[in-house]
């Protein structure tokens, strides 16, 4: 009973979320919440090493990407179905996070965060150079094997749900104090005998099994892969972090929040405000219109940016974490202008 | 031999230019203790500068410095007093959410500057672009060369600069101690906001002697950043002369690894460099030296 009064918002949404493809048949709301779930299971990852544990991951993509490679080429290289990649991909992402980790917890604060950005360099380098194994930036092809997308979407929502219960059972265990001890204060937590390296290792390894599955999941799903679109730097590893800083850092439900707003601020702008502006143009026949829609369309790498800039300044701990913040000061602007 | 010579000609002159990006870096890693993710961002804004300034009114992009750096002073100096500097003050759970904010900046600087100037190549031809002097079957870059003496002019004044003026005392103190360093009666904040704008002049130094020989498009930050915090590990964190040396040994890599080993591999020579001195020298050149 306590579980249910206490979990009441979230089974609702998730309820909502089961009976979503009945309600919404449009194949592009389809496949936008088919993204905002992968984020989900994305933001949670990055979530769980930087926001619970404090060792910010700057190159998610390096384990996304990991995943994503490891299915393609199973079916091109083995023949293999490229679903066998959502756990194969799954443990190759942790058996590249086990070495890195190895490697680069020694360091901490600013220069583990610059580790993790050239491990996501090298590895798009790899990629794109090691041309007999991974094609180079011609890309993999993978036959997508459903042609709705309902199947697709059922199951980039138990991946969505498995991270979040995944995130909140370890967050409630014995690891998860530890994870936050080691955010607080390393060397007070090395000092009350806990193994920082360890449980950091622990922590990326759970991030890295998490994206890397999501990672699985792209490819089986978009059916094309490069080096470019799977390691990218601002649209993998950055929106990672925006989706957890938007979202909420060190909040369970705090990536699932962000990852739904961006994953809209991408499609607004990418869409240009899912056609608004371009339909204005053409309704309105005012030239400046066109160019605004330009600017817009173009303008999704620069609206990442500047909210970067503003999340940081204005709401540091995200729309979750801040949520009360938030609230008075809306209310409070309200009631001021009335 | 002969290619081998002019390799590590070549490896020396940029790397006396990376040497540039470094300092910056390293000021900018010294006293805020942050790592200016937006720097080789700086620099593409600097090269722009350059680009408008000799395309439109012709002028030399040598005689550009005294306008670039000032203007990316001025850049760096708003940066720092109007995003930085106010996240001290925010309270946040994320530790890293400077590093963060500069990732952020140096989109926004990408950004703006591909809508104004589009992505297309751009290059600044001038007389000597091209030129070269040839010296016992090596040649020299001229527009190299000259980079490479303001380089050098530019780290003497810089030096005695932090040596012998007041301000520059000031820097080195906050950078040692930056708490001590308010005790004492120093303006940290404000030191801070002066140590962003000569990192920044320093980038748009540095920016401005490439662009002769180099080319230019909005996302030439990315690769740049990079490169200058390779130099800041490889030199040691902090360290301004540990900077020159890591700026020259990536410039030598670089060179040797395009001639010996193929083009493709320049980044991920830079790259693997990295991750081997966080594993066999964490600390840098500046670890040899005091150990």
């Amino acid at each position: 009973m306590t579980f249910m009064k206490r979990n009441t918002a979230p089974l609702i949404v998730l309820l909502l979320l089961i009976a979503f493809p009945w309600i919404v048949q449009d194949s592009y709301y389809q496949h936008l919440m088919i993204l905002v779930l992968m984020w989900v299971a994305i933001g949670s990852g990055w979530n769980l090493i930087s926001g619970y544990t404090g060792q910010v991951l700057f190159g998610a993509a390096a384990f996304f990407g990991m995943g994503a490679y490891t299915a393609a080429l199973l079916l091109n290289k083995l023949d293999i179905s490229a679903w066998w990649g959502l756990p194969l991909g799954a443990v190759l992402s942790v058996a590249l996070a086990f070495p890195f980790g190895w490697i680069s917890f020694r360091l901490r604060g600013p220069y583990f965060a610059l580790v993790t950005l050239a491990l996501n360099e090298i590895m798009r380098h790899v990629a794109t150079i090691w041309e007999s194994l991974t094609e180079g930036m011609v890309g993999l092809l993978v036959m997508q094997t459903f042609v709705s997308k309902v199947p697709y979407y059922y199951i980039a929502l138990a991946l969505a749900v498995l991270s979040i219960v995944g995130v909140d059972l370890v967050m409630r265990s014995r690891w998860g104090y530890y994870f936050v001890s080691i955010r607080e204060d390393q060397d007070a937590a090395e000092s009350m005998g806990i193994n920082t390296v360890r449980y950091k290792m622990v922590s990326l390894c759970l991030s890295a099994l998490l994206i890397g599955l999501a990672g699985a999941l792209y490819t089986n799903y978009m059916g094309f892969i490069d080096p470019k679109v799977v390691f990218s730097l601002h649209d993998i590893s950055i929106m990672a972090i925006l989706v957890g800083i938007v979202g909420g850092v060190a909040t369970v439900y705090g990536p699932a929040v962000g990852a739904f707003i961006m994953v809209a601020v991408q499609e607004i702008f990418r869409s240009a405000g899912f056609g608004l502006f371009p339909y204005l143009s053409k309704a309105t026949g005012w030239a400046w219109m066109a160019t605004v829609t330009k600017y817009v369309s173009e303008a999704h790498v620069l609206s990442f940016g500047l909210l970067v800039v503003i999340v940081i300044l204005y709401l540091p701990n995200g729309v979750t974490g801040d949520w009360s913040n938030l609230t008075r000061r809306l209310l409070f602007r309200k009631r001021e202008t009335a | 031999m002969e290619v081998f010579l002019q390799t590590l000609v070549a490896g020396i002159l940029k790397g006396g230019l990376y040497a540039l990006i470094g300092i910056g870096m390293t000021l900018i890693m010294g006293v805020m203790g942050i790592i200016n993710l937006a720097h080789g961002q700086m620099m593409m804004v600097a090269m722009y500068v350059t680009y408008v300034f000799f395309h439109y009114m012709g002028l030399d992009p040598y005689i550009t410095l005294l306008i670039s750096m000032p203007a990316l002073f001025l850049l760096g100096v708003l940066i720092q007093k109007f995003l930085l500097n106010p996240l001290m003050k925010v309270e946040s759970i994320l530790p890293e959410n400077q590093v963060l904010m500069t990732v952020g900046i140096g989109m926004v600087l990408t950004e703006v500057a591909r809508f104004i100037f589009t992505s297309n190549y751009l290059s600044v031809k001038t007389s000597y672009s091209t030129a070269a002097w040839h010296w016992g079957g090596i040649s020299f870059s001229v527009a190299l060369c000259i980079a490479f003496v303001f380089a050098c002019l530019l780290t003497v004044i810089l030096f005695w600069f932090l040596i012998k003026t007041d301000l520059g005392r000031s820097i080195r103190a906050v950078s040692q101690d930056g708490e001590a360093a308010q005790l004492m009666g120093i303006n940290s904040e404000r030191i801070k906001v002066i140590t962003m704008g000569i990192g920044a002049g320093l980038v748009a130094a540095a920016g401005t002697l490439l662009l002769p020989i180099y080319y230019l498009f909005p996302d030439i930050g990315g690769p740049f950043t990079r490169r200058a915090f390779i130099i800041t590990i490889l030199g040691g964190l902090g360290s301004t002369v540990g900077a020159i040396l890591g700026g020259v040994s990536l410039g030598l890599a670089e060179a040797f690894g395009s001639t010996y080993v193929g083009m493709e591999y320049e980044d991920l020579i830079g790259m693997m460099i990295f991750v081997l001195v966080l594993l066999f020298l964490p600390g840098g050149f500046k670890r040899l030296t005091k150990v």
